[in-house]
């Protein structure tokens, strides 16, 4: 356990020396953050009470998504390709001699650099939020600890996924081809484009059930007060934990497979 | 033998074209050699846009109007800037890549090769799966232009190849300029990100959505209003929320070249003033 806390906190600290970096990121995510807010101000005065959110609260989940975006990698970026050129290049070999197991290593490192970028690039943006938009963020310290414990799991929802993906270097050796795939489904599915309760009837419904909701959506509405009561948070903070054990389960036995096949290229 | 320093400058060009199609052929081989892999990536830049294009799809679900442009309205904006920014992204794309570069010292390698150090940099890692992006631009583009009424007479026709030619040229300013931003600043790469792929979400959209302030500073002073809006605008007939003179509209090529000089000269600047990491 002390081994993957120092992994994690040196991956903290890895992305923290970056700081010019976490600048510009910061930068990048408020241009995006007043670009859609408009956006979203037109189709909400269009349309008030649109997917259940008043303006104030589409603004919010605006820029909640934009201060999730680097953490929970929603449009990209994350550990896989480091892994999938370990893996391409045979290095992976020396990691799997390693006594650590490989999934809860990567998924350490992961939990490090997601825990710098949720302070590092998701308070700046928020608070230009507040600032520029007065969103309409709860009072209650209990509704922020939800928030942040919906926020983790979204965190362990978005690994396994991004975990599975990576591991299918061992078949196809270039992973950029489902990474980008990936990327896909986890741009619009997480509802970083258009919140997930604005898309209609059943591809709503199914959108909403997809392990990607977990990453924005849930998070987003347990921020909004969207979910009543001690019950409705838990239903929501259910659904995100039971995908991230599936997919957690699924990831440790695709490592099983890929352990059994591995040929370790140039001998 | 060595050119005589005068006569070096006009060959550049010259050199700086071929030694681009070399860089970037060899990058192309390169791609096709994991196929299914290129075309995942070829048909996910594809998709990417065109998810974006879904999500606004979505929102017209819900209203007839955004900012009082119809679906295909939008579409025209989205087409003409997804188009223009497509071809910057397939030929300058990697530019973000020169903070890189400088950081790790592989600056140096393009410092000491004879070819043209931009010519290097922009082909450099050339991605031929962003015929992706600009395919789906295209196709919007084609789209929209069937619905939307437009009146046309030979002004106007000529407006759209015009439009998307110096929409192009614009964005490639923001992408040396970027470049150059990056001699400076290395790490900063991501600033770039903010004006190129921003801005292309931003001219998406149509400029009543905006605040004020925010279309100004597009269209005074980092001018991607020039990119779709004004032209755009005129096109289909409306007016510019700023009330600028109807010459505006037109003003999209001279825009993109004086930007073009103004990134050349940047570009300079930053080379200039490059220092080797060192050891």
């Amino acid at each position: 356990m002390r081994l993957y806390a120092t992994v994690a906190v040196s991956s903290f600290r890895r992305y923290a020396t970056y700081r010019l970096a976490t600048v510009a990121g910061v930068f990048t995510n408020t241009v995006f953050g007043f670009i859609v807010a408009y956006t979203f101000i037109a189709l909400w005065s269009e349309r008030p009470h649109l997917g259940g959110y008043d303006r104030d609260q589409a603004l919010t989940f605006v820029w909640t998504s934009q201060a999730l975006l680097a953490a929970a990698c929603l449009i990209g970026g994350g550990f896989q390709v480091e892994l999938q050129e370990r893996i391409r290049s045979g290095d992976v070999a020396v990691d799997l001699y390693r006594p650590a197991d490989l999934q809860l290593w990567w998924l350490a490192g992961d939990l490090g650099r997601a825990a710098f970028e949720l302070l590092g690039r998701g308070v700046a943006p928020m608070t230009v939020g507040v600032l520029a938009f007065g969103l309409a963020l709860p009072t209650s310290p209990l509704t922020w600890a939800a928030f942040l414990l919906s926020v983790l799991l979204g965190l362990l929802v978005g690994f396994a996924l991004r975990y599975l993906v990576a591991l299918c270097a061992f078949w196809l050796l270039d992973g950029s081809g489902v990474n980008t795939l990936q990327g896909l489904l986890c741009m619009f599915f997480s509802g970083s484009l258009l919140p997930l309760n604005v898309f209609p009837g059943a591809f709503g419904d199914i959108a909403r059930a997809l392990p990607w909701a977990a990453l924005l959506q849930v998070p987003a509405d347990v921020l909004l007060g969207r979910h009543h009561g001690a019950t409705g948070i838990g239903a929501a903070l259910a659904f995100q934990a039971v995908w991230a054990v599936l997919l957690l389960a699924a990831g440790r036995a695709l490592q099983a497979a890929a352990t059994r096949k591995v040929v370790v290229q140039g001998g | 033998m060595a050119d005589h320093p005068l006569v070096r400058p006009l060959r550049r060009p010259a050199a700086g074209t071929r030694a681009y199609g070399l860089v970037a052929g060899m990058w192309i081989r390169s791609a096709l050699a994991y196929r299914a892999s290129f075309l995942m990536m070829a048909a996910g830049n594809f998709a990417a846009t065109a998810l974006d294009f879904v999500a606004i799809y979505l929102m017209f679900r819900h209203v007839d109007a955004l900012g009082g442009f119809t679906l295909p309205e939008v579409a025209l904006l989205y087409g003409t800037t997804s188009t223009s920014f497509g071809l910057t992204d397939l030929v300058l794309g990697n530019m973000d890549r020169v903070g890189r570069r400088v950081r790790d010292g592989t600056m140096d390698t393009l410092l000491v090769r004879p070819v043209p150090v931009l010519a290097h940099v922009a082909a450099d890692r050339f991605a031929l799966h962003r015929l992706g992006r600009l395919g789906q631009g295209l196709l919007l583009l084609v789209w929209s232009l069937s619905r939307v009424d437009v009146h046309w007479t030979p002004v106007t026709v000529l407006l759209v190849p015009l439009m998307l030619l110096s929409g192009s040229l614009i964005f490639a300013a923001v992408f040396v300029a970027g470049g150059a931003f990056q001699f400076r600043a290395g790490d900063a790469s991501e600033v770039q990100n903010a004006f190129t792929y921003g801005g292309t979400t931003l001219l998406q959209y149509p400029p009543t959505v905006f605040a004020q302030d925010l279309v100004r500073g597009v269209t005074f002073v980092v001018p991607l209003a020039f990119v779709n809006w004004l032209p755009a605008l005129r096109l289909l007939g409306r007016d510019d929320p700023l009330g600028l003179p109807g010459w505006a509209d037109f003003a999209s090529p001279a825009v993109a070249l004086a930007c073009c000089a103004l990134a050349g000269l940047a570009w300079r600047a930053g080379l200039r003033g490059y220092r080797s990491t060192g050891s």
